[in-house]
């Protein structure tokens, strides 16, 4: 029974993705192409660096759902900054400021988990409505069209373009290398630093975690100002690629997120995930949100696929976590 | 080591008092280098607030603290670390997500203050204390797969890489079975020639003397008797920690008429019993001796329907119990007071007239409707039956002691008027004096014609209080022995360990 | 005094008086107006049902997030029967015939997540992520994704009728939230709720039937759910699969606010509904102070965090 444990999320989710790529492939030649591969790609851009943001909460044993917020937060304020005081920096100027302004917000929700404790779902989703009230009431609430120059400028900024045999263009941004960046960085730190490993010590075993002197209070601080920062640069990109600023934007994508890290393999409990699972999971999502119908399902099942996607990713590791428990008592 | 040097540990009548309670009275205490010592007492006599002062976690209100001669006198937990003290959990406090390799050499890691894994440096780390006492662990396994006593293994390995120099182990023998105990005392063998020392921490230490020197006893914060270790056996370190002999009550003789009440068919569960089969008869006690892992546990949730045997039949009276589900095995008159009392016994912040309801709501409404009324009375009255010492019955029940939380389970059990009444560690963590309590409490349900099987590794217990005993290895009942003066407590534990 | 503001409910009446008082005194012949007061009675019921939805799940240990989804869901079936085979001339018995369609699919759903959680072992917040996806999937699928309207005009009467001058969605939510109440405190179903949510596993070893208490009470809050988007449906005079997407924030913060443990095992009625009053009344009383819904967003928030900071920071002084 030891060989090979195929009910592994990163296997089933590859499997599916497999699965539905031969389904779309014999319904349409065309899909298998680089054009696909490209499309599905920068669509996977933000929600990737959020997917990623989330699975370091939930490896840590906690959830976030205020992410999305912090990033069409960081994403608009720093726009309207720009657009008002000044309006010709370049682009990697914008991105620090949203990355700032997204560390300082994930500190806010740091403090309160981290030093008074609070249960992480019922904080997040507090500072989920604080931030998304605060940007609507006090920043602004007009999408901005007209972007700061900076901003155009990343915008142009393709690392693959192409034509497809009718015609039409496909391209790839250089945002896609700041998935591929931060899904390295994030590898680098919670596998070969000090500081990952205790993240994966505190959602496998906090007190055990307290008791060998990791300082939990740090470590938590830290996971959530990453996120916060993740989560900024994820809102700046996300503006800069649409090239519109809009403060509606993002918000309600979290549990999207979440599914996508959960059906990678990550546990709500805490200490497990891996970042291939949830690169994979995001990988499924998107191709279900954008490519559904290749396979002849309306788009307008989307909701339900993904649903059931979810249930069937967990359920099935759940179920049987349930009869071994059984067989064992 | 020669005795001239400082000793590694030493204790100045070190005192702590929370508030108006005083946890710790002048307790001295000398630990040295290559020295093991017993520390024994009950619960909440003060070994886990000396453990805590002893690494840092809480400073004594009086007192001192040296190591190697030198007073300690803002002793963090951090400087403990240093100064080679660590604490072996009875949890272990391990990473069960993590690997055996990262588990063992994460604490060292720390404390060489690299900001990065070395993932070469930690695997031999581990490798070489691995080497050192001579165990052979896979490296990459993941912690939460390893049964116990390698788990054991992770936390003294963890200690020892981070250069421990008195390792001090909490309850480390609950767990393990014979054979694991036997190897665990060679283990602690090896260290001690190595200069390290260890301090083992319980109140079930008997099984331990063999390797300490020194017996320190604690009994409500004092200390109360201390002294080489030949100079004490189980009885009379029973006797120091409670300060009294304990009389057992041996049931009634079993009516020889009595009729055939539970009866067990050639029950089997794959990896954990096989071929089971007994015969309870009405009034009986009747005891079931195994060690943890000999399948005494799962035999007992299998007869309570909490796991589901792949083979075999249960009848009681002639009627068939079905199998894997605890509501028919209720409904047709079996009880089960668990061994992990805590987690799988109690609602905690839940009230004592609650925790006690809760097996028998129904009888308690109409249409659904609670008698609020109906059910605290009835809570009250099991209370005073069964001597509680609560001040309400609304009070939660975390405010109990051990021995009195025990009594709600079982009252809760006794209000369902059962038939078969199955005890799995009846008197685990409860103080000496209950205990007794509880062992009469069990001959009286016997005597009112109740089955009842007590599960226990406290052989005294089984011999005081049962009938018959089974014994269990491996899976299957090896013998059955006749309990009271039959057979003497050496020779029943020679039977459970062979 | 000091012994009221030992308990959560206690504090929260404390909260729901001041900042009634303090709405009051800052615009009293604006918010004490009769058109406010009945505005607010018609504006609340939707979501403070949900909240009673959700806050019972909490009751378990587990949480329902499905709840949006499955009021949609069912206002959608009742909608699209009313629309498509009543018609507009259809009468109050025909309303009534929707009301329990809704009723049916909301305990459909319920019993869906029930499984999931109970039988198949899914965490409650995976497994009512998961199907509050397929509900509202279920809802966007039969629609199209637009709103069904043409409903009959006696099906209005439920979200914007009154009895005896008190607006109908209010005397809904009353009977509910006392029904509830007494459910939780009175009957063993709500005694077994809470012990299993203040310990699954002795709950298993008191040979209590979990499996059936988790599927019932799941069951319930699909219900409640049902309710609360038949209201939704008729104030709004059509059923969309998107109605009342904030709802399902509103209804976990309320619930939370009210004093109920996420972990399970504590939670009192009577504070989810001293939690709905007193948002609403900070909510309406910040409209008419010329406060926007998204400042209101904000405020809640913050509510939900300050009160939750105050009953650790009680806690640990207690301790």
């Amino acid at each position: 029974m030891k060989s090979f444990d195929w009910a592994r999320n990163e296997v089933l989710v590859f499997g599916v993705i497999v699965a539905f790529c031969v389904l779309a492939a014999v319904s349409d030649p065309n899909f298998l192409s680089i054009p696909t591969l490209i499309d599905l790609m920068r669509n996977g851009i933000v929600l990737g660096i959020l997917a990623v943001a989330a699975m370091v909460v939930l490896v840590s044993g906690g959830i976030d759902v205020s992410f999305t917020a912090v990033a069409a937060f960081a994403m608009y304020t720093t726009t309207v900054i720009l657009r008002d005081v000044a309006p010709d920096l370049p682009w990697p100027v914008a991105f620090a400021v949203a990355t700032a302004i997204g560390a300082a917000l994930g500190a806010i929700n740091g403090v309160l988990i981290a030093v008074f404790g609070l249960p992480t779902l019922i904080v997040t989703l507090g500072t989920l409505s604080v931030f998304r009230g605060f940007l609507l009431t006090f920043v602004g609430t007009v999408q901005i069209s007209n972007l700061p120059s900076g901003m155009r400028d990343f915008s142009r900024l393709m690392m693959i373009r192409g034509t497809n045999s009718d015609g039409s263009f496909y391209s790839l941004p250089w945002a896609f290398a700041f998935l591929v960046a931060l899904v390295i960085l994030t590898w680098f730190i919670l596998n070969r630093t000090m500081l990952g490993r205790s993240i994966y010590a505190i959602g496998g075993a906090p007190e055990s975690a307290r008791r060998i002197g990791i300082d939990v209070t740090k470590t938590q601080m830290f996971i959530y100002i990453y996120v916060g920062a993740l989560a900024g640069l994820a809102g700046i990109i996300h503006a800069s690629t649409a090239r519109i600023a809009n403060p509606f934007d993002l918000v309600g994508l979290e549990l999207s997120v979440i599914a996508a890290v959960v059906l990678g393999g990550a546990r709500l409990t805490g200490g497990v995930g891996t970042l291939t699972g949830t690169l994979l999971g995001v990988a499924l999502i998107v191709l279900v949100r954008n490519s559904l119908i290749v396979i002849g399902i309306p788009s307008t099942w989307q909701s339900v696929t993904i649903g059931a996607l979810i249930l069937l990713g967990t359920g099935l590791p759940a179920w049987q976590a349930k009869r071994a428990e059984a067989r064992a008592a | 080591m020669t005795d001239t040097s400082a000793p590694l540990v030493t204790l100045e009548g070190v005192t702590k008092r929370y508030a108006a309670i005083t946890a710790l009275s002048e307790v001295d205490l000398t630990i040295r280098a290559g020295e093991a010592v017993c520390l024994a007492g009950e619960n909440g006599s003060g070994k886990s607030t000396l453990i805590k002062v002893l690494v840092g976690v809480e400073r004594p209100s009086a007192g001192r603290i040296l190591f190697d001669g030198v007073p300690q006198t803002r002793l963090t937990p951090t400087a403990a670390t240093r100064a080679g003290m660590q604490v072996i959990f009875q949890d272990f406090s391990l990473f069960p997500n993590l690997s055996v390799a990262e588990n063992i050499a994460m604490t060292a890691e720390r404390a060489t203050g690299a900001r990065l894994v070395h993932r070469r440096r930690a695997r031999e780390r581990a490798r070489e204390v691995l080497d050192r006492i001579g165990v052979d662990l896979d490296l990459d396994a993941r912690v939460e797969r390893l049964p116990v006593a390698h788990k054991q293994l992770v936390a003294i390995c963890r200690a020892l890489a981070a250069d421990a120099r008195l390792i001090i182990m909490d309850e480390p023998t609950t767990a393990l079975t014979e054979r694991e105990v036997a190897r665990l005392l060679d283990l602690i063998r090896r260290l001690k020639a190595d200069g390290v020392a260890v301090l083992f921490v319980s109140h079930k230490l008997a099984e331990v003397l063999e390797v300490c020197e020194h017996v320190v006893v604690l009994r409500n914060g004092e200390k109360v008797a201390d002294g080489p270790a030949e100079t004490f056996d189980a009885a009379s370190l029973t006797r120091a920690m409670t300060g009294r002999d304990v009389a057992e009550t041996p049931p009634e003789p079993l009516d020889p008429s009595a009729s055939d009440l539970l009866k067990v068919e050639n029950l089997t569960k794959d990896g954990a019993f096989r071929d089971v089969s007994l015969t309870l008869r009405a009034g009986e006690v009747l005891g079931v001796a195994g060690l943890l892992g000999s399948g005494r546990t799962s035999l007992a949730k299998a007869l309570f329907g909490l796991a589901t045997p792949d083979s075999g039949r249960v009848t009681l009276d002639g009627t068939d119990v079905p199998l894997g589900d605890p509501i028919a095995a209720a409904g047709a008159g079996i009880g089960y007071v668990p061994e992990d009392r805590l987690t799988e016994g109690l609602f905690l912040e839940q009230s004592i007239a609650r925790n006690i309801a809760v097996g028998r709501l129904e009888a308690h409404a109409s249409g659904g409707v609670l008698n609020l009324r109906d059910l605290w009375e009835e809570a009250a009255e099991w209370l005073k039956r069964l001597s509680v010492k609560a001040p309400d019955p609304q009070a939660p029940v975390r405010s109990l002691s051990g021995g009195n939380q025990q009594r709600v389970v079982l009252a809760r059990w006794m209000a369902r008027q059962p038939r078969v009444l199955i005890l799995n560690g009846p008197s685990v963590g409860v103080d000496v004096g209950s205990k007794a309590e509880i062992h009469a409490i069990i001959s009286d349900l016997a005597a009112r014609g109740l089955g009842v099987i007590v599960i226990s590794d406290d052989l005294p217990e089984l011999l005081g209080t049962c009938h018959r005993i089974l014994v269990m290895k491996a899976g299957v009942i090896t013998d059955e022995v006749a309990g009271g003066e039959g057979i003497t407590e050496d020779d029943l534990s020679h039977r459970l360990a062979s | 005094m000091s012994r009221i503001l030992h308990s959560t409910e206690g504090r929260l009446a404390l909260i729901t008086i001041v900042v009634f008082v303090l709405m009051a005194a800052l615009s009293p012949e604006r918010f004490l107006s009769p058109q406010n007061l009945t505005s607010m009675a018609f504006q609340f019921p939707e979501f403070a049902i949900l909240a009673l939805a959700v806050a019972v799940a909490m009751l378990t240990g587990g949480i329902d997030l499905s709840v949006v989804g499955a009021a949609n869901l069912s206002a959608v079936v009742a909608a699209l029967f009313m629309a498509n085979v009543v018609g507009a001339d259809g009468g109050a018995g025909m309303v009534a015939l929707a009301f329990v369609m809704a009723l049916c699919v909301g305990l459909v759903a319920g019993l869906f997540n029930g499984v999931l959680v109970a039988t198949l072992g899914l965490p409650p917040i995976l497994a009512t992520l998961g199907s509050g996806l397929i509900f509202t999937g279920f809802a966007i699928a039969m629609t199209g994704g637009s709103a069904v309207m043409g409903l009959p005009s006696a099906a209005a009467w439920i979200g914007n009728g009154t009895i005896l001058w008190i607006p109908v969605p209010l005397v809904v939510f009353a009977l509910l939230a006392a029904a509830l109440g007494w459910l939780m405190s009175r009957t063993s179903f709500g005694l077994k709720t809470r012990m299993f949510g203040a310990n699954p596993l002795a709950a298993r070893y008191a040979a209590m039937d979990t499996g059936a208490v988790l599927i019932k009470l799941y069951a319930l809050c699909g219900m409640l759910s049902a309710v609360a988007g038949f209201i939704v449906m008729s104030r709004a005079n059509s059923a969309k699969a998107d109605y009342g997407s904030s709802y399902l924030l509103l209804a976990v913060l309320i619930a939370v606010l009210g004093g109920v443990n996420p972990y399970g095992g504590y939670g009192r009625i009577i504070g989810v509904v001293l939690a709905v009053l007193s948002m609403q009344f900070l909510s309406s009383g910040l409209n008419l102070l010329g406060v926007t819904n998204f400042a209101r967003e904000m405020i809640w928030g913050a509510l939900l965090i300050a009160v939750m900071l105050i009953n650790t920071l009680a806690k640990r002084r207690t301790s």
